[in-house]
Order: structure tokens, then sequence, then C-alpha cells
């Protein structure tokens, strides 16, 4: 069987839409982006009306899988983060646990302000996010009737 | 893994088309996003080399209507088919959640496609996962080249299970639709379980 699904609650994406925001100002960056290792988008804060989030994230979480492979086959476990830098666009992924957070920024901010401000926001989207998985795992019963009542017809609509 | 979302009532799906190299993987995403309406669909990224062999991987999200209002949405992936390219192959298949493995069915691609299957069964094992307990789709592609074995010998030889078996010629269309249709099936009933 599938891992569980990760659950997410109302209440939990505005405390990680809140902690995006902050960081996004904080390190004067485009976008703030949060996605998790499979490459499917958590929560996205910042302007993103000129960018393909949804290639991003996968995209980003191939190239964390990619090194992190290469990582274990040099003996270490993963890099916990990784930077692009471009002529005037960049890139700063960190790992933290399940999921990956994504800075893009260009000149107006720097590499050292991002990391920085990057790791005060991990310890909080961390704590969040440990609160996501928790409670995904638990069944509650609301959601467990909600996909329990879908019905072969419902799939079926899907693909007409 | 499935990813639900509460705010923005959205559910997320992971399926990756497996496969020996050339079968036909990146053509069945091809004739998806091809008939796809512009607003369902995102790019279809291709991480390929210069001559046109999947590299890492192909990538597609697509956006398949509501259930229960939430908005659905499928991550289709490829894997890379040469036997060099493992490596790769093991990282896509991280959190999927549902399997399409895409046979050629030309007589001399037998030995292929057993090879890739049980890499498939490998890798999956080596992901904490089970063939026999995850959704899953055997499709037979290339059903128009007249050098092909009999569907019910090439069913024998590769079904793992009681999985849809789905006849296909992706170069054209056909049974790609009922393909993808009989996996997400499997993964939102899933779902209804979990
Ligand atoms: N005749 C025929 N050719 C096909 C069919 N599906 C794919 N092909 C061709 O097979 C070749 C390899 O397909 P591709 O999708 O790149 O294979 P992949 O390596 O599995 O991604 C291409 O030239 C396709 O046009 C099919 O159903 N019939
Ligand atoms: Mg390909």
């Amino acid at each position: 069987m599938a891992d569980t699904p990760i659950v997410m609650r109302e209440q939990q994406y505005h405390q990680i839409k809140a902690v995006l925001a902050k960081l996004r100002l904080d390190s004067s960056a485009r976008v703030a982006f949060l996605v998790d290792k499979d490459g499917q988008q958590i929560a996205v804060h910042g302007d993103v009306s000129t960018l393909d989030t949804t290639s991003l994230a996968s995209l980003a979480a191939g190239n964390v899988a990619a090194t992190t492979g290469m990582a274990q086959l040099i003996g270490e476990k993963e890099f916990p983060t990784l930077s692009h830098e471009g002529e005037r666009e960049s890139i700063h992924i960190s790992v933290i646990g399940r999921v990956l957070l994504i800075v893009v920024f260009d000149e107006r901010s720097s590499l050292g302000l991002v990391k920085l401000r990057v790791k005060q926001a991990s310890v909080e989207l961390a704590s969040i996010f440990e609160e996501v998985i928790r409670e995904s795992s638990k069944k509650e019963t609301a959601e467990a009737s909600l996909f329990a009542e879908i019905t072969d017809e419902d799939i079926d609509s899907l693909f007409n | 893994m499935t990813f639900i979302n509460y705010a923005s009532r959205e559910i997320n799906c992971k399926i990756v088309y497996y496969g020996p190299g050339l079968c036909g993987k990146t053509t069945n995403l091809q004739y998806i996003f091809d008939s796809t309406a512009p607003q369902s669909k995102g790019k279809l990224i291709s991480l390929a080399t210069e001559t046109d062999r999947t590299l890492f991987f192909d990538f597609m999200p697509l956006e398949l209507g509501t259930v229960r209002g939430f908005k659905t949405r499928f991550h289709l992936y490829t894997v890379p088919g040469q036997v060099f390219y493992d490596a790769s192959r093991k990282l896509i298949l991280k959190g999927v959640d549902g399997v399409v493995f895409v046979a050629d069915s030309q007589e001399e691609r037998m030995d292929a496609n057993i090879e890739s299957l049980y890499n498939l069964e490998e890798n999956l094992q080596s992901q904490g996962y089970d063939l026999m307990n995850i959704p899953y789709v055997l499709q037979l592609n290339k059903r128009d080249l007249p050098n092909v074995v009999p569907v019910p010998d090439l069913a024998a030889e590769l079904h793992r299970k009681s999985e849809p078996v789905i006849e296909a010629v992706a170069a054209t269309g056909v049974g790609v639709f009922d393909t993808l249709k009989a996996v997400a099936k499997q993964v939102l009933t899933e779902l209804r379980k979990s």
C-alpha cells in the first residue's frame, strides 16, 4: 500500500502562508515556496504571475532527489541546502524533513541574507509540519467519511 | 503520496509510467498532453538527452475535475528506460500513488519487458512498496505493429495480479485514456479506504 496521505488543514495552511510571507519580506525575495519531496506544491507566497510553480516544484524535488542520491554515494545522508545562482535570478532550496523550502530571489537580495532568513523560517516550518504529519496519521471521522463517500460515478465523471 | 489540502481543496496524486526503453511511455504522456484542454494541464517537461531519450523524467500535471468539491490533480511521470539509469528510476518511484507498466508488444522486446517489470518490482521494494498492494495497470502497447505477441500470451507472461490489462496504440491514442482512467480510479479508491 502507498504511504498514508498527507492532510493539510486550513489553520496549518494559513500558518505556513504567514511564515512564507514573512520570509519573503525579510529576505527581499521574489517568491517563497514550500513543496513536498515528491514535488507537490504546498503553499507559495510572492509574485508568481509569471512563474510556472507546478513545474518548478517538480523540478526542485527532482533536483533534491538527485543530489541526495549523490550525497549517499559519497557517504553523506543528504545535502541540506542547494543554491543555484544565475546572472540575475537565483534559487535557494533547503530540505526541512519531508518538505522543501524554495526561495527565488534576484539582485535586490543576496544569498547570504536568504540563507540567514531561511534558517529562521525553517525552525517554524519544521514544527508546523510535524503537526501536519502527526494529524495526517490520525484517522478523523469527518474526513474518513468524506472520502468514503466517493462513488464510482464520481470517479467516472472525471473522465467525461 | 497523495496530498490532500483542505485549505485549497485539492487532492494531488503521483502516477508513474514504467517500462523498457522505447516502449511508448513518453508517447502516452504526449498524447494526453495534446488532447487535454489548456486550462487542465501544465507544461510537459522532458528531461531528455540530445538524442531524445528520456534522461531523468518526463513530467506533466493534469487536472481532471472535482470529486466531492476537491480539485483532483494528477502528476504524471515517466522513467528513463535504459538499464543504466536505474538510480533515477528509483528516485522517481518515491511517493508514488499508482504505476502504469507500459509493455512493448513486439516479439523482440519480450525479454526487455520482463527485465523491466522485474526491475520495477525490485525498485518498488527498495522504496518500501509492494507491487501487489499498489494501484497498478498493465498496458500492452504498439498493438498496431505486425510482429506482436498475441494478447493472451503477453498478458499471461506479464500480469502480476488481477490488474487491468489494456491494449494500446499510444502513437494514435488508442487505450491511452483508458489506461489513465484505470489507474486513477484505483488511486482514488485507495483514498476511500484510508
Ligand atoms: N507503431 C507504434 N509506435 C509507437 C507506439 N507508441 C510509441 N511508438 C513509437 O516508439 C518510439 C519510442 O516511444 P517513446 O514514447 O519515446 O518511448 P519511451 O522510451 O518509453 O518514452 C517512438 O518512435 C514512438 O513514436 C505505438 O503504439 N505504435
Ligand atoms: Mg521516454
